[in-house]
């Protein structure tokens, strides 16, 4: 499995995921949300940021399923789902990841025909490969 | 406004080797043959050239080039970058240069191993404009995969449905049954066989995706006054453009306000601003199609038709020859080869010609395109 190869914008996000936290970085002067992080508010221009914390709510905004030609850790799992949430506080941040049936569950663990867009997504934190990411349960499973 | 580089410039020469998924030759020698047969071509001398340009995935630098084939002195050399997305900026480059002096003949290529040569995706290491710590561990790995993404929303958001880009590939697969040169020339595609065809990367199945390719192209550009003294019919490089939209992500284009947006809109309001003609006067069009979701995202973009309407737009048969817009009349990356967009290209040189093995009758303007979802490109061509 691949982990995230994180560069100095995205530390903290895994920083949080590692304690539990969704957290997404904000302008420390005018408060917008930005994703994916990087040094400067495109907005108004301002060095300096937070890491606000979200309520980690969503919904799938998209999915597709792969299948092989892949990765061989991937093509072990394939089918499997990868979506896009838009989280409840801002829609306008999209994080990709995987619905799953629990924080431990493999990729393949949700039958791809109950995934629809809209479902309301909640974010939960399990281990992949020895690192904390983010992943997803159906608020109604 | 005043545009400069309006017909100031054409294409006077085309070159190719032959497509297949396994060329026994290296990339670096089908680049010199492409370029060489483009020059013949024209019936320009390897000698006159001094520009050069073409894509910064090109594995063949300049030097290489420049020094196996005997160019001249160079006087311009530029890549574009995001693979697909350079391939009609190539052009653009060496049209800029030559209208402003900078150089007098100008050669632009691709050549690429992508049929016997690695699939980049692999190649974990590489990192993507956007960092790949947000999509790739969680199994969104391939382009397949993140144009799907953004196939599910639009189908999900305005009705289009796999008999939509059905459409899509079977035009492309129809002219490809009427080129030699195309890898499908022989390989008819029915309904059938696409709506039972493994699947990539749902909604995408095998036929949404183009090609695994051997092969390279060329095409010579000077200025209109010297394309006169040519060998070949010059095609005039109308109007040109780029995009790069504000906020946009690159292929996993999921972080702003309208994903399906795409860079095809920046372009398209730069390329039609400088031209004297509209979209409802393209003969026929070459429409990047590493994905077949890419052409009603870029038939919306480039304003063939209005927004969500692009799935529609290719009912009736109106991407096929006689249809409202013929499109990828040598078969495309669908069905013709895949060299990054750049067979559009010259397909677009051979329509203006008249001399393209699906003809479309006394075509005289065509929209070429570059990947869209990437930064990309487009050309107006016209005879």
């Amino acid at each position: 499995m691949l982990t995230p190869v994180v560069d100095e914008d995205g530390a903290p996000f895994w920083r949080y995921a590692a304690q539990g936290e969704l957290r997404i970085q904000s302008c420390a002067d005018c408060g917008e949300l930005r994703f994916p992080p990087r040094p400067c508010c495109p907005h108004c221009r301002s060095f300096d940021s937070e890491w606000r914390r979200t309520s980690g709510r969503g919904r799938i905004w998209s999915y597709v399923v792969p299948h092989p030609p892949l990765l061989p850790a991937y093509a072990e799992q394939a089918p499997y789902n990868a979506i896009v949430v838009e989280l409840v506080e801002a829609p306008r941040v999209r994080l990709v990841g995987n619905l799953v049936s629990g924080p431990d569950a493999p990729l393949n663990s949700v039958d791809p025909r109950r995934i629809r867009v809209g479902a309301r997504v909640q974010a939960v934190f399990g281990e992949v490969a020895g690192v904390i990411v983010p992943r997803w349960v159906l608020e109604r499973p | 406004m005043p545009a400069p580089l309006k017909d100031a410039t054409a294409i006077v020469g085309i070159g190719q080797t032959p497509f297949a998924k396994r060329l026994p030759e290296s990339e670096k020698t089908l680049a010199c043959r492409a370029v060489l047969a483009a020059l013949e071509d024209a019936g320009i001398a390897p000698e006159e050239v001094d520009g050069l340009a073409s894509y910064t995935m090109e594995e063949t630098d300049e030097v290489e080039l420049a020094k196996a084939i005997g160019l001249g002195d160079l006087t311009f050399f530029s890549k574009v970058g995001y693979g697909g997305g350079g391939s009609c900026a190539t052009v653009a480059h060496l049209a800029a240069a030559i209208a402003t002096g900078q150089a007098s003949v100008g050669v632009a290529w691709r050549s690429r191993k992508r049929g016997s040569g690695p699939r980049p995706w692999k190649n974990t290491t590489v990192q993507l404009p956007t960092p790949a710590q947000w999509t790739r561990p969680f199994g969104l790995l391939r382009p397949a995969d993140e144009i799907a993404m953004l196939t599910r929303r639009y189908m999900h958001e305005y009705g289009a449905t796999r008999d939509h880009l059905f459409n899509v590939a079977l035009a492309c697969r129809n002219r490809a049954n009427q080129n030699p040169a195309a890898m499908m020339y022989e390989r008819p595609l029915t309904r059938d066989m696409y709506m039972t065809s493994r699947w990539i990367s749902e909604p995408l199945c095998l036929f949404d995706n183009c090609l695994e390719t051997d092969g390279a192209l060329a095409c010579v550009i000077v200025s209109a006054e010297r394309a006169l003294d040519c060998r070949s019919k010059p095609v005039y490089v109308h109007s040109t453009a780029q995009g790069l939209p504000a906020q946009h992500h690159g292929m996993v284009n999921y972080w702003n306000d309208d994903p399906l947006t795409g860079p095809a809109w920046t372009t398209a309001r730069q390329l039609w601003k400088q031209a004297d003609f509209g979209p409802e006067d393209v003969d026929v069009a070459q429409i990047y199609d590493a994905f077949t979701a890419l052409i009603p995202l870029s038939l919306e973009g480039y304003g063939f038709c209005a927004r969500g309407e692009g799935g529609a737009f290719t009912e009736g048969g109106a991407l096929e020859i006689g249809g409202r817009l013929p499109i990828n009349t040598g078969g495309g990356g669908l069905s013709e080869a895949y060299v990054h967009g750049f067979n559009l290209i010259n397909e677009g040189v051979r329509q203006l010609r008249g001399t393209s093995t699906a003809q479309v009758p006394d075509a005289a303007t065509c929209l070429v395109t570059a990947g869209e979802g990437v930064p990309t490109s487009a050309l107006l061509l016209r005879s």
